[in-house]
């Protein structure tokens, strides 16, 4: 279907009737279901509105207000914490698994494959974390330490500030096996076998080599996708901290993200033009650090 | 991609990898032992909590596994749910009919959508294009409100078409199948058209059918992703609500429910995985074609 350019585009618009009959079903869900609500998301957060009267027009003070809010400046930063130190480990225990798997006889593979991919593949089973840190000496975690005499009483590992962060990063971890993973499974059973004879031949030495300078470079395109989905991924974090540990009523807002913040907003407090407002000061934090990122790693 | 020259060598070299030093395998093995490890379990203590009886989950130690294994909290969750205005039955039909319904749809749409997004050019192709890849980084967080907004004014509150509908907007699905699609020949389709084929003809004989590794990767997610949907604030009606609505308002947390809990999320997990399973293959050969280009 090769349109010549001199064709004027009332005519290429009738011309490709099919493309666009074709396209309908899935742009009309897409425009109503994520297009529209995005761009309503917008607009709602230029105004006042609590779901009970017709929005108001508030200009942007709810972006101005957010500047004055010390509570969103902690969700802001915990979920900064959250995206540049989860972001970046699930990137790279998603691509180490990924790899060691690759190295291990096939039978081995596939059972090692469902196993770290089992729990990402359900929504709510990261619950059974609340029992292994549990904060009374039921708890496995403060069972063991309790009996190797580190500690001398239970642990309130889910809500004592100094603790409870770090273990909603340790389930995030746990969690992060999924999408990206599986294309950096088949990334590495893609690369073209004759490669590793010509490098073999060119000197390189053992499998860390053949990592760095054979295997990543055929991978970029599935690095890339996986970048994209771990930073989305990242940022809009929230809900493990929130089941866990308590999300926006966790103790001095400790584990709250912005994904938590607008929940409280948006589903307790009512205040919908706010919680817009940060939902898309999360988005904008998403598009600029995937930028950001892709040229950083010059890609 | 290997050319076709390349791909005619490597039938002829035997495709060999760099020597492995055994040191090095049983390094990577450990590693991947004690990583397997951390992530096994969690899922093995869901599992042997499942099957432990109420008063072993106030012993000291803890045990890992239970004393007397026992099937009571399956039993009790039955109950619990046999007790509830509808049967278990009934949502377990209502989760596999809107995640077997919008699985099914979406495969359609989806590939119907990408093929003229992959292989035709149109005018607003690339607009459209650049709206899905951004609509990757979109959160569920921040279209929540105005998509309950516009599911309202279209009567869909409270209805399974409420859940279903937006379901059937993911744009991970498209990404793929329109980054798998552009690798197919022209030449192929291109005696379709010959042949007198209309594009929905090509979309349907020639393109489902070379496409099928894409098409199982996305059954994964979009099965993955619907019953994973609890559609809580959308469906009121008992009548209606899915099997994890109803699960989660069983297994709401406190010890004295972990074991009905566990039985809970075991029983959840096992569809997704089975799905999983099953097109596991054929989800290794598309992801090897997937992935932003330059």
């Amino acid at each position: 279907m090769k349109i010549k350019r001199e064709h004027s585009l009332g005519r290429r618009i009738r011309k490709s009737t099919a493309s666009y009959v074709m396209v309908l079903p899935f742009m009309a869900c897409f425009v109503i279901f994520t297009v529209l609500p995005v761009l309503a998301a917008i607009a709602l957060s230029f105004t006042n509105f609590n779901m009970l009267e017709a929005p108001t027009f508030a200009f942007i003070d709810n972006y101005t207000r957010l500047f004055q809010d010390d509570i969103f400046l902690i969700a802001f930063k915990n979920t900064m914490i959250l995206a540049f130190l989860c972001g970046p480990l699930s990137y790279i225990f998603s691509f180490l698994m990924a790899w060691v798997i690759n190295e291990m006889p096939k039978k081995l593979r596939v059972f090692m494959t469902i196993v770290f991919y089992a729990p990402s593949v359900s929504a709510n089973v990261y619950f059974i974390w609340t029992y292994l840190f549990s904060g009374d000496s039921y708890g496995i975690v403060n069972a063991a330490l309790l009996q190797l005499g580190i500690i001398r009483e239970p642990v309130l590992w889910l809500t004592d500030p100094n603790y409870n962060m770090a273990i909603v990063i340790v389930v995030q971890l746990w969690l992060s096996l999924g999408i990206s993973f599986l294309s950096f499974i088949a990334g590495f059973q893609g690369v073209d076998a004759s490669q590793y004879e010509a490098g073999a031949i060119d000197g390189i030495k053992n499998r860390f080599q053949e990592l760095w300078y054979i295997t990543i470079p055929n991978m970029k395109s599935m690095m890339l996708f996986g970048a994209v989905m771990q930073i989305a991924s990242s940022f809009s974090c929230g809900q493990v901290s929130q089941d866990l540990t308590g999300g926006y009523q966790s103790v001095n807002y400790s584990t709250m993200t912005m994904l938590n913040y607008i929940t409280d907003y948006g589903s307790v407090r009512y205040e919908m033009g706010y919680a817009c407002c940060i939902g898309v000061v999360l988005f904008i934090l998403i598009v600029l650090s995937k930028k950001l990122i892709f040229r950083l790693l010059k890609w | 991609m290997a050319t076709r020259r390349q791909k005619k060598q490597m039938e002829f070299a035997a495709p060999k990898k760099q020597q492995r030093s055994i040191g090095g395998t049983i390094m990577l093995a450990l590693l991947l032992f004690l990583m397997g490890s951390f992530m096994a379990f969690p899922l093995i203590y869901a599992i042997s909590s499942a099957f432990k009886p109420p008063e072993e989950f106030f012993l000291f130690p803890p045990p890992i596994f239970p004393n007397n294994p026992t099937g009571e909290n399956f039993r009790q969750l039955g109950l619990v749910i046999s007790n509830m205005w509808i049967s278990f039955e009934r949502y377990l039909f209502n989760s596999l009919f809107i995640s077997l319904t919008s699985t099914l749809a979406y495969l359609l749409i989806a590939t119907l959508a990408a093929y003229p997004l992959a292989k035709h050019e149109f005018p607003g192709k690339k607009t459209m294009n650049e709206t899905i890849t951004l609509a990757l980084m979109f959160t569920p967080a921040i279209t929540a409100i105005p998509q309950y907004i516009i599911l309202a004014n279209l009567h869909l509150v409270d209805n399974p078409l409420g859940v279903l509908l937006p379901t059937l907007a993911s744009t991970t699905g498209v990404f793929l199948c329109v980054q798998y699609m552009e690798i197919l020949p022209n030449a192929v389709l291109e005696s379709g058209r010959i042949d007198g084929a209309g594009e929905g003809r090509i979309w349907w004989s020639i393109v489902m059918p070379n496409i099928k590794p894409v098409i199982f990767t996305m059954m994964i997610f979009q099965f993955q992703a619907v019953w994973n949907t609890t559609g809580a604030n959308i469906i009121y009606n008992e009548a209606w609500k899915t099997l994890p609505a109803a699960m989660g308002q069983v297994a709401t947390a406190g010890i004295a429910r972990a074991g009905v809990g566990s039985a809970a999320a075991i029983i959840l997990m096992i569809p997704p995985i089975l799905v999983f399973v099953i097109s596991q293959s054929n989800v290794m050969e598309t992801m090897a074609h997937s992935g932003i280009k330059d």
